[in-house]
């Protein structure tokens, strides 16, 4: 097949229709999908919120750089500096089981001290390393849990639009059932079930997260499928002779996917915080792992003087909502871009 | 209508056995030891008494008549008495509450209560102005400035805010403490002297005539209250001010405002009541979902209701106990969105004749 450049001999169309030089990924994705993605990239806002989360992939990427754990092997482990119970203020130097220093603090402070640059919190837990390492924890269970609803949400949500019928009533009442206890309280009491089963770690509450985190995408697929069954490409593809699985796989889902694999990537930031919710809640990891609500929980013990300790509420609690906020800014550019009144509008 | 109600009736039930299937598919994660919880108070031991429970409840039985049990409990031959069957409103023992499920429901359930007729009005009113002012001021300040305190807002988790909450209203103002009560009003509300009538704590103490413990009660729900306004103010701007914008946009307005009608009257009178048809539906999820006890919140803040009490519980991995309040959250939430959907459907008719 030969590809025609859209920029040919256009005399006749004259000034009338201003020529655009079409790009390899716009061709790839096709105009409406491209229009999706670039919209993203448009405001203030969004590229705030693009920034942001760069920033936290750097921080996850260079966790044992800026923060060197105590035991390779088991970096996720907060390391502890003593066992008292209260918390020590920032900038107390460390004095039991100090990690490697990390390279960039002696050319900066000028001093071979490591010191708990956020303090430590309730049983001398570095809030500094759990802040660094969570950020890895974050992105690990983000997006396991971000794939694997959208795979089975997809799933279902095609089958149901596909069948129809029977089938589709049934799965979709399914999703009515599942949907109807709060999300947070359906996930808490699963993990709450699975914890002795599996032990305490990631999995309960992923495992929570997950299956009760694919109905709202299966909707929304099941819904585009349909919708995007009566456009006139998929007509055309048909009065052609395509066969209908094709038709399926290569005009249908690609076109009706796209803009709810975006929503779904996403959807990490809201993700991450139920999982933190979980933790903080006590469900979950083990005490001292590097997971942001684990960290914040140790405050509950602490109201009373958190005039005092305001620094264990404060970093953990900050770090979290600026992950949150990255991916809400770029979520927000991308609900004006696929509001049905900007379609056609570049 | 009344096809759309009938219609609308006839998914209840389907919706109620799912729910029930849902929650006993997530007992049967349990042993067979664990689930007698269900039925006896304290958990066997000896390895006779694990078998003579298990014999008696039908622990070991194929799934259907396990369900069946459960639903309806198991009758003592000789004594005729009932045990177990959440039917007949026995969820089981609390072994973190230290007495039955259904007790600890009905005693947590009117602070939740109490909570959420106080939360309702701040919650939704405001959340509804600020979406109509953000509408009519289109991309204007005050469209801006709320935009960027719903991506805050909702970027912000309950239980950030909240602790932050306390560290700066109570940890160093002191004004408002965490928990239900100071200790001396909560002796007043103990001594015989006070009397129940309601179980909701603010009406009751109006209705006992002792204002102190009145104001005490709103005291300790001011923090919780605006923690749950700012989380849903961010939702209700959002979709008050979308639903409110299309409707500006359409062809009656137009004309209200070519007849010259004035601008007030053209955004009040004409375009928000009929703005107001899709933000119904989350006005009626938000008050239900705050019944259902929001556990986050009243964690937090220290706050005896039921999303508390199944946070608790399920911290300590009481399952029974955690199951029973899901079960009573599920059964409200069935109800009031039967209640919701029927509401919608009298104020848009292009719902019921879709």
């Amino acid at each position: 097949m030969t590809t025609h450049t859209p920029t040919g001999d256009n005399s006749l169309l004259g000034e009338t229709v201003a020529m655009r030089k079409i790009g390899r990924l716009e061709r790839f994705l096709g105009p409406e999908n491209y229009r999706v993605l670039m919209g993203m990239f448009k405001t203030p806002a969004s590229i705030m919120g693009f920034s942001l989360i760069v920033f936290f992939v750097i921080i996850a990427l260079a966790a044992p750089v800026i923060a060197p754990p105590l035991n390779p092997n088991d970096p996720y482990k907060i390391p502890r500096d003593g066992f008292k119970a209260d918390p020590q203020p920032m900038g107390s130097p460390w004095n039991r089981n100090q990690p490697p220093l990390p390279f960039w603090w002696k050319p900066i402070m000028k001093t071979d001290q490591w010191v708990h640059i956020f303090g430590t919190s309730q049983g001398q837990y570095d809030v500094f390393y759990g802040v660094i390492w969570g950020t890895r924890t974050a992105f690990t269970t983000g997006m396991i849990v971000v794939i694997s609803t959208f795979l089975i949400g997809v799933v279902i949500g095609s089958v149901s639009a596909y069948y129809g019928g029977v089938v589709d009533n049934i799965l979709m009442r399914i999703v009515d059932i599942m949907l109807t206890l709060p999300f947070l309280l359906a996930a808490l009491i699963l993990a709450a079930v699975l914890t002795p089963k599996i032990g305490r770690s990631l999995v309960p509450s992923i495992l929570a997260l997950i299956t009760f985190g694919w109905m709202g995408y299966a909707r929304i697929v099941r819904g585009d499928i349909l919708s995007t069954k009566e456009r006139d490409y998929v007509m055309a593809a048909r009065v052609i002779g395509v066969k209908d699985s094709r038709i399926l796989f290569r005009h249908i889902l690609p076109n009706a996917i796209f803009p709810t694999l975006v929503l779904a990537s996403l959807a990490i930031g809201d993700v991450v915080l139920s999982f933190a919710a979980l933790s903080f809640l006590g469900i979950g990891t083990e005490i001292g792992y590097a997971d942001w609500g684990q960290v914040l929980s140790f405050a509950r013990n602490w109201i009373i003087s958190l005039n005092q300790y305001w620094y264990i509420v404060v970093w953990p609690g900050l770090t979290l909502v600026l992950f949150v906020m990255g991916w809400n800014l770029l979520g927000d550019a991308l609900r004006d871009v696929l509001d049905p009144r900007m379609r056609g509008k570049t | 209508m009344v096809t759309y109600i009938i219609r609308r009736l006839l998914l209840v039930p389907v919706l109620l056995f799912g729910v029930t299937i849902l929650i006993f598919g997530m007992l049967q994660f349990l042993t067979p030891v664990e689930r007698s919880a269900l039925y006896v108070r304290d958990i066997p031991k000896t390895e006779r008494q694990v078998d003579g429970i298990i014999l008696k409840y039908g622990l070991d039985k194929p799934i259907y008549i396990q369900y069946w049990r459960w639903l309806v409990g198991t009758i003592d031959p000789v004594t005729g008495e009932r045990t177990g069957g959440i039917l007949f409103g026995d969820f089981g023992w609390s072994r973190t509450g230290s007495q039955p499920v259904a007790e600890l429901i009905s005693t947590r359930f009117p602070n939740t209560l109490d909570l959420t007729l106080w939360a309702v009005a701040p919650v939704i009113l405001v959340g509804i102005w600020l979406g109509v002012q953000a509408a009519v001021h289109h991309n204007g300040f005050i469209d801006q400035a709320g935009r960027i305190f719903s991506i805050v807002g909702t970027s912000f988790p309950t239980f950030v805010f909240g602790l932050l909450m306390l560290m700066v209203f109570y940890a160093n103002l002191q004004w408002f403490p965490p928990g239900r009560l100071s200790t001396d009003m909560q002796a007043v509300v103990s001594s015989d002297s006070f009397k129940t009538y309601t179980s909701l704590l603010t009406i009751d103490s109006l209705l006992n005539g002792r204002f102190d413990v009145f104001l005490d009660a709103l005291r300790h729900m001011i923090l919780p209250i605006l923690t749950l306004s700012y989380i849903n103010w961010a939702t209700f701007l959002r979709v008050t001010r979308s639903s409110m914008l299309e409707t500006l946009r359409q062809e009656y307005v137009t004309t209200a405002r070519a007849k010259g009608l004035p601008e007030r009257d053209v955004v009040y009178k004409h375009a928000r009541p009929n703005a107001m048809i899709s933000v119904i539906t989350l006005a009626g999820f938000t008050v239900v979902g705050l019944m259902g006890g929001v556990v986050i919140t009243e964690t937090v803040f220290d706050y005896p209701g039921i999303g508390k009490a199944a946070a608790e519980a399920a911290g300590q991995l009481d399952v029974v106990t955690v199951l029973g309040f899901a079960l009573f959250n599920g059964l409200i939430l069935i109800v009031a969105n039967l209640v919701v959907d029927i509401l919608y459907a009298t104020v848009d008719p292009r719902v019921r004749l879709s």
